[in-house]
Formats: C-alpha cells, structure tokens, sequence
C-alpha cells in the first residue's frame, strides 16, 4: 500500500509521513503541490499545518493547487483519501467534502489532547475501533469551528457521515460536535483532530494507530496488494 | 566601481558638517565621544548613511558595550561546546555526530508598545537565529512578565503576547513547549518578553556568519525591505517613556508564512553543502549581519543596495541599511552557486538576489545609484566598539533589608488559608490558558507536555531526548542578585534534572535596568558573578544569550531579571520523568533542607502586595548533591515523579504533583519551623519524589551517600484528599477536586475581568 502526502509551502507534512512509517511501515511519499499525477498511489493523506499561511481562508489557497486535481482524480476511483486539520480544511474549500470551518467560537487558537467518540466504524478509517469508542487524539488549530447548513446535517446524519464527535467538551463550537466527517461513499475523510500525533504511549495517547491500521486492513481486503 | 570614489552625501540628508555642528548623532543614540571616535575611525566627517551605521552596531543591542566586561565572567567552554557566543546561537555536542542549538533573546520593548507584532517577531527572530546555524528548530520556549492582571492594559498586552506567540510559532509548525509567565507590578509598564528556539542539527552541518573568498557573492533572500523597524536595535537600548508609543512604526510587522519558507529553502541550501556563510537580518538588519560576517571573515564587502529587493519606492541608504523588515537572510557562497541558490528558492515562492560580494582587505562599502555613499574600516564598527564600565552601588533598599524577617509576620497566617491563597493566584495557577493557544504538539515529538518541570522532545531515530526550560525569579535577583543569580541557574538545572536529563548548557537573557545608573549596574554585575558561579559549579557553560538593559519607565526600573534557558540530555526514553503522582501508595519523599526563607516569596508578595528581606540561600555544593541523587535514582528506575521546589514551597509543589496527576496525598511532618513557613518556605535545594515503597530504601541509601537529607513525608492516595499534618496537628484538609478548580482558574478567572475593573 503506497501512500501520498501532498506538501503544500506550510504543510506540517513529516508527521504524517512519519506515522505511516512507524505504524504501517509502508512506502510514504511527500508530494510536492505541483505534480497533479497520483496515480500510484493507493491513499493520500492531506497533512495538517498552515498551508499558503492560512491566507485567504485556511484551505482555500491549497485546494486550488494542482496537486488536488490528483486528490479529486483518486477520490472518484475510490482510493482512500484523508485530511487532517489543515487537510480537512483543503477538502472543505475543494468541495470534496460538505460544509465549511469558521473560527473556533472563543477565537482563540485552541492545543490539547480531546476526547472523541467513533460514531461510525462501517467506514475504510475505522473498521479497527468499536461504535462508541471513547478516543483520545490531540488538536491543535484556530478554525475548526464545523459548520453546515440543516439539510446538509440531516444528510450528514442519514449517511452515517458523522465519524467522530467531541465528548466532554466540544473545543471548538462545531456544529453537533462534529469533529470529523466522510464523503457518501466513505472513502474521504475528515478531521480536525491529529491521529498522526497519537501513535506512542509516550505522545500522551497511541489512539490514533487503529485509524492507520484500520486503513490498511482495508485496502487488504478489498484487492489491494503490495 | 571603483574603490577610490569619495564619499557622497545625499542632497536631502543632513550634511557632514551639520551633524557635527547640531550634534544630530545624539538623536540616534551617539554620545559625544563615541561621534569623535567615529571621526577618528573615518578620518573624516561621517555621512548620515555612516554615522547612523555606526549608530546601530554601538547600540547597547548589537555591541553589549555596557555588559561586555561583565559577561566575561561566565564559563563559555566545556567539553561538549562547538561553539559559544558570539554567533547566532550556541551548539553543544550530544552524541552520534548530533549537536543541540538553542538561544534565547528578549522583545521588550516592542512588546511594550505593540504587543502581537512585538511577541511575534520576538519568536521569528530567535528561530531565524537558530536555523542560520544549519539547524532545524525543533521546539520553542518563552518567559513573560507582566504587571497585576487587574489593569486593563496589563490584560491587554498580556493576551496579545500571547497571540503573538501563538500566531508565529503555530504557523512556523515548530512546537511551543515550556515557559513560564509571572505577574508583578514591577513589569507593569515594561513587560518583558523572552523567546527561546531550539533546534538539531549533525555536525558537518553547522554554518557560521562569516563572509569570505574574494569575488564570492553575497546574497539577499527572504522578504522585501520596507521602512518597518528602522533603528529598532537603539530603540531597544533606551528606557521607555511615554513618546514610545510614537516609536510604534520602529516596531517590525511579521510573515510567518515568508519565515517558513525561508527556513525550508535554507534548510535544503545547507543539506546541499552550499553555504560559505550565513546570518540572519535580524536587529539592525542589513547592517549588523553584513558588517558582523565582514568583520568575522576578516573581508571586506561591498554592496549595490539598488540590488536590494524594497517594499517602497524611493528608499535612502540609511532606509535600507536600518531596516529590521523580518525574514530576510544574507548569505554568502562560492562563486558559480548562485544559480543553485536561486533556482531553490524560486521553488519555493522565495525571493533572492545578489546584492554584493566579498572583497579584498576590511574596508565596508555601500553603492546607492552609482555613488559611494559609505566607506568604513569594518572593524571599527564590531571589533572596536566602545566599551563601558559603569560606576557601581550598593542600593540602600539592600542595606535595609538585610535586618528585616518576613518570616515572623507571615507564620501568623493560617495554613490551609495560604494554600488556597498561592493556588489560585495568577503566578502559581495553572497556564493552561497560556500553553493550550501554542501548538506544543507539532512535529509529533513532544513527550512531557507543557505544565511539567521542563518540556520533553524525542529525537527520533534515537533512544535520546532534550529536556528543556526556562527560568528566572526577578524578586529573589532584586532582594540579593548574587544568590538570585545562583539561583537562577541552579533551579533551572533542577528542573531539567527532574525531567530525567543532564544539564548541557546554558542561553541567558539579562532583563535590567539603566546600567548608566550605579544601583541598577551594582544589580548587573553581582547578578553575573552569582550565575558564574553556579553555571561553574554546575558544569553548565553558558553559549549564547542576550542583554536587554535600559527596561525602565519613567524612572522606574524592573527588577532585575536574568532569565536562565536551560538545556539537558535524556540519554534514555525510559528516564523521561514527569512531576505528576502517578500510583496510589507511593511514598513521597523530599530531598533537601527546609529553612525559615520567605523572603520575597509569592506568599510574601500575596499577603503584603511587596517583597522584602533577604531571598532564599543557596548552597552550590549541596544544590550538586541533590541534582546527582536524583539523576542516579532516575537513571536506575527508582522514581515515578520528581518535582523541584520552587515558589510557593513545598505545599505547592506537593499541590501540583496531586494536580497534574488527580492523586491525592497525605503528608505528615515534624518541624520546628511554624508550620506556615515550613510549607511556603521557597528553601532551595530542595527536589520531591514519589517512589514505590519498595524502592524507597534505595533512594534513601542515594541520598545518604552523598550526605543529602531524604525525608519521607507521606504517600500518594487515591482519594480526593490533599492533607497535611504537622507535628500532629492537621493544618491542611482540602478535596482535590477543589483546589485543582480554584487552580485552573486562577488566570481565566482573571482575565474575564470586566474592562472597567481597576485596581
């Protein structure tokens, strides 16, 4: 299973690469945001950080960049593809996934370790956890502030496109807590939380490792071969 | 261009002759003889493009004039240095061809007039001085003072430091990991602002800022130079007053995003081998890493500063040379890499230029649209800067204080009414409001997460990790600057020691007064003789740091505050120590003495509103003992926390462990001390442990072997109880679950002070 990590001028792009090494110990490559080809790759992971400086919107600059015509292209073949915090944000602005982020409601940049609850694991990301899951996975960012207008939530909902909400205490005012959510078809996914900064004990939390694994076993089982 | 062209003035700028007849160089911050010695230097009348040259780089800022004699004392070498002061930072050895570089710098006083942008670029700065040596920054400290939250505009500059912080440090995706914030009315117009980078390098990738190999090229990257921060480095040097507000332009505006940039083009110039010599533009920009990389390389340099990339048409020399626009790098490299140069950062998005080159002998030369219009003896400007020593006095508040016992007044206070006193005051409440805005979790390598003794990165692809702080306690500096000096650097190898690591070395920050005035340059240099001796006892050199001086306003100095950033080395993962309680039944064990000390310490301050008598004393050769008991009892697996003693005692300090690990403990202890002053004593020397019963005995025969006392105080429960009990009596009974409350919200709580609340 090859992964890609597209570089934006900003991108925190080397934890994500070093999660998949140390986790799944498999080939990862950091793509920088001019190659639009990605086709040899079988999952793309859109890295956390401050791309392009979060100028304009966070997101909106990356998410015209060509790269994210290789994103756009893998998503339709139904190559797994997440973004993580700044990632989520670039899928927001393409369109790849629904909604918008605004500001989180106390306007301050906001870094610690949140509580989750897996809503949903009949999906590529979170096969390895259980429905109801409490998870523990840092955060660390000014916008992620989930937003959607009322039909697009009861979609959200009706889809099972919920997968992971804030327990205890929602650190950013998103809508019903949402802290990270997929496309219809389950194989986009979006999170404001870093599992790629949760895969050793000594990190304060190893929860996020099932999401890497679940990812892989995945691919496994649905004719992806080394 | 040739070499013999004579020096022009510029048509709108003062005239030679009327600088020297309207002595126009004292409003740039020349005395009259430092004018004359330029005279002397020139042999010659100075322009307005050089006398302002030399302006800056005799600044207090860029030429420590007035600390130089004194910084002579600090050890600065040992075995693991690669390389000590007088280069953007300091680099210290760790094994397997891996060096650590770190600095700290202050931001004073354009955090006093524009806090965001000050903070902000504070941290820019300092990480631009760190990967100029080759290094990649892995983690960033601060240290912040500020006056009582209870005024509007303390609130105010507080907040916005911190989003400063924030905004640079979260972009630049290197983690915030450690500091300390301290409020007391001492800073209440002049806040002190510290940053501290960190940063990793191997060896064979250490730079330097020297400029040599005639006919090299020097080169220009980074941002554009605007007319932001023009003579920021002399603005640095005065005390504040109230025209500093009108010195808001001479504050710098910063791009994180262009540092960021900047950062990963020279990061792969420096991977490529590329660099012959590098500086970063930081205070008095153009000038100061152009003259200091001619004067290190022993060459010459000339520069077409119509090369220079501007922001504003119709820029003067003296705009250019003066400007402190942020994230530009000066470099220079062999003949033929330009194109090299250039096609990185272009992949980037990053502007570069060539903007001069090296030459022959030492002779400084700047071209502005085909004119000469400075030529001076680079030496001159670095080497041959003044010098001062400053007459020196003993304050007279020091001679009365020296029969003057806190301790007596303060015994009167009711215990358990004293903890809950000192918890919830801002300076010992929790900082979470403060380090949940700073990323501390970037790069994915932080260990021990801010709130701890000291932060903990990994060094990945290695069992190593570097424990890092900062430290510093302005009131014990002011009420006796030798033992707060000692202090100083001993508690901050404390807390690196209780961290699990050796302490490596030293970056300092001296926070003073005028040293122009007898009491305050008494203050400087009894500060540095107590730091030098500790840092000697301690074998912990200092390699680099920074002076800030002149932190008055309307007279009115701050305390003096040397801010010490330490580093160590955890040679193992497995030795990575936090200060929390971690099981139910440990025993809890304290090393070290405690004395009747509450001179100038919070409980002090919180019940009289000031601080007087003499602060607490320390024993260098004792505080070594203590350190070795516990890096020996980490290092053979015998502790589950450790916890230095500082401000607020050993009743905080037991707090805190109970706190950060949601244990509760019972303590029980015989004393003659009253029990007030025996638990908020701020006694140095002083570390506390929990073990698991089976090893205490082990710990015990440590300390006994280097003659350090180890008392068992008690055990670690699982009940929301924290009591203390002294000579039988119960003094201290309170839930966890409360106090751990009252704590977190010491400084949220005062902070949402309505606006028109003053004191």
């Amino acid at each position: 299973m090859r992964f890609a990590v597209p570089v934006f001028p900003g991108s925190n792009d080397m934890d994500a690469v070093h999660a998949i090494e140390d986790v799944l110990e498999r080939p990862v490559t950091a793509v920088w945001h001019h190659e639009s080809d990605l086709s040899q790759y079988d999952a793309i992971i859109i890295p956390g950080g401050c791309s392009y400086g979060d100028y304009l919107r966070p997101g909106a600059l990356a998410a015209r960049s060509p790269i994210m015509e290789g994103v756009q292209k893998a998503a339709e073949q139904g190559k797994l593809v997440i973004g993580i915090s700044n990632g989520f944000q670039i899928l927001l602005e393409s369109g790849l996934l629904p909604g918008a982020m605004r500001k989180n409601d106390h306007l301050q940049f906001r870094c610690d370790i949140a509580t989750l609850i897996v809503e949903n694991n009949q999906n590529p990301f979170t096969g390895h956890y259980q429905v109801g899951e409490r998870i523990r996975i840092p955060i660390a960012h000014a916008q992620g502030n989930y937003y959607c207008d009322e039909q697009t939530l009861a979609e959200l909902k009706k889809n099972n496109q919920i997968v992971f909400k804030y327990v205890d205490e929602n650190p950013n005012g998103s809508v019903e807590g949402i802290a990270g959510i997929c496309n219809k078809r389950g194989n986009v996914l979006g999170m404001m939380p870093h599992p790629e900064r949760a895969i050793v004990d000594w990190m304060g939390t190893s929860d996020g490792v099932k999401l890497f694994t679940s990812m892989l076993r995945y691919w496994e089982e649905n004719g992806g071969a080394e | 261009m040739q070499s013999n062209q004579m020096v022009k003035s510029l048509p709108h700028e003062p005239t030679p002759e009327e600088i020297r007849d309207q002595k126009l160089y004292q409003e740039i911050g020349l005395k009259d003889e430092e004018y004359e010695r330029v005279v002397g230097h020139l042999n010659r009348l100075p322009n307005w493009t050089e006398i302002s040259i030399y302006s800056v780089m005799w600044s207090e800022h860029c030429s420590y004039k007035s600390s130089k004699t004194l910084l002579k004392k600090f050890p600065t070498t040992g075995p693991r240095v690669l390389q000590g002061p007088g280069e953007g930072a300091g680099v210290v050895d760790i094994g397997d061809q891996q060096a650590v570089v770190f600095k700290i710098e202050s931001h004073n006083h354009p955090s006093a007039v524009e806090p965001f942008q000050g903070a902000a670029t504070g941290v820019g700065g300092i990480i631009r001085d760190v990967f100029s040596m080759g290094a990649r920054p892995i983690a960033l400290l601060n240290s912040l003072r500020f006056g009582d939250l209870k005024t509007p505009r303390v609130r105010y500059l507080f907040e916005q430091a911190v989003e400063g912080i924030a905004h640079y440090g979260n972009r630049m995706g290197v983690p915030t990991v450690a500091g300390e914030v301290v409020f007391d009315k001492a800073y209440e117009e002049n806040p002190l602002v510290n940053a501290m980078c960190v940063g990793l390098l191997n060896h064979h990738e250490l730079q330097k800022g020297i400029a040599k190999g005639v006919g090299n090229p020097v080169i220009y990257v980074g941002a554009s130079t605007g007319r932001d921060g023009i003579h920021g480095a002399t603005f640095a040097s005065e005390e504040l007053s109230e025209d500093s507000e009108e010195k808001r332009p001479e504050v710098q505006a910063g791009d994180p995003f262009m540092e960021k940039l900047l950062l990963e083009a020279c990061m792969e110039m420096v991977q490529e081998g590329l660099l012959l010599g590098i500086q970063d533009m930081g205070a008095a920009g153009l000038t100061s890493s152009s003259t200091e990389m001619s004067a290190k390389g022993k060459h010459g340099i000339e520069l077409n500063l119509d090369l220079v990339p501007k922001r504003e048409e119709g820029m003067t020399p003296y705009e250019i040379m003066l400007s402190e626009s942020q994230e530009r790098m000066l470099l220079v490299v062999e003949k033929g890499k330009e194109e090299r140069i250039k096609q990185i950062c272009d992949k980037g998005g990053l502007q570069s230029a060539v903007i001069g080159q090296v030459t022959e002998g030492t002779q400084y030369r700047l071209y502005f649209q085909g004119d000469l219009v400075a030529d001076i003896p680079v030496l001159t400007l670095v080497d041959d800067a003044p010098c001062y020593v400053h007459p020196q006095k003993v304050p007279a508040y020091y001679l009365e204080n020296e029969e003057v016992r806190p301790e007596k007044e303060l015994a009167q206070i009711d215990p358990q009414e004293a903890m809950l006193k000192v918890l919830s005051s801002p300076n010992m409440g929790s900082k979470k409001w403060v380090y949940r805005q700073y990323d501390h979790m970037a790069r994915a390598s932080t260990a021990v997460l801010p709130g701890s003794d000291a932060g903990v990165i990994v060094i990945r692809g290695t069992e190593k990790a570097l424990a890092r702080c900062t430290d510093g306690n302005g009131r014990y500096v002011y009420l006796d600057p030798v033992q707060g000096g000692r202090i100083a650097i001993a508690e901050s190898a404390r807390n690196v020691i209780c961290a699990g690591a050796e302490p490596l070395g030293v970056t300092d920050c001296l926070n003073f007064g005028s040293p122009e005035k007898p009491e305050v340059y008494w203050q400087l240099a009894q500060a540095i003789e107590g730091m030098s001796e500790a840092c000697h006892q301690l074998q912990t050199p200092v390699v680099g740091g920074n002076v800030s001086l002149y932190n008055e306003t309307k007279g009115e100095a701050i305390y003096p505050t040397p801010i010490v950033g330490m580093v160590g080395l955890v040679t193992k993962r497995e030795h990575i120590t936090t200060q929390s309680f971690k099981q139910a039944d440990d025993l809890i064990l304290l090393l070290g003495d405690t004395y009747a000390e509450l001179g100038g310490s919070e409980l002090q301050y919180l019940e009289t509103g000031t601080i007087s008598g003499r602060p607490p004393q320390l024993d260098l050769e004792k505080e070594q003992k203590v350190q070795r008991v516990v890096l020996q009892a980490i290092r053979q697996g015998l502790v589950a926390s450790a916890h230095d003693l500082s401000e607020g005692g050993l009743a905080l300090a037991v707090a805190e462990s109970c706190m950060t690990g949601q244990k509760g403990a019972e303590i029980s202890l015989e004393t003659t001390l009253a029990p007030t002053v025996h638990l908020f004593s701020e006694s140095q020397s002083r570390i506390l442990l929990s073990v698991s019963a089976e090893k205490a005995a082990q710990v015990e025969e440590l300390a006994k072997a280097e003659g350090v006392t180890c008392t068992r105080l008690g055990k670690v429960t699982d009940n929301d109880k924290v009591t203390f009990t002294v000579n039988g009596d119960r003094v201290i009974d309170l839930s966890l679950n409360e106090i751990t409350q009252q704590w977190e919200e010491a400084i949220p709580c005062a902070m949402k002070q309505s606006s028109r609340s003053t004191s």
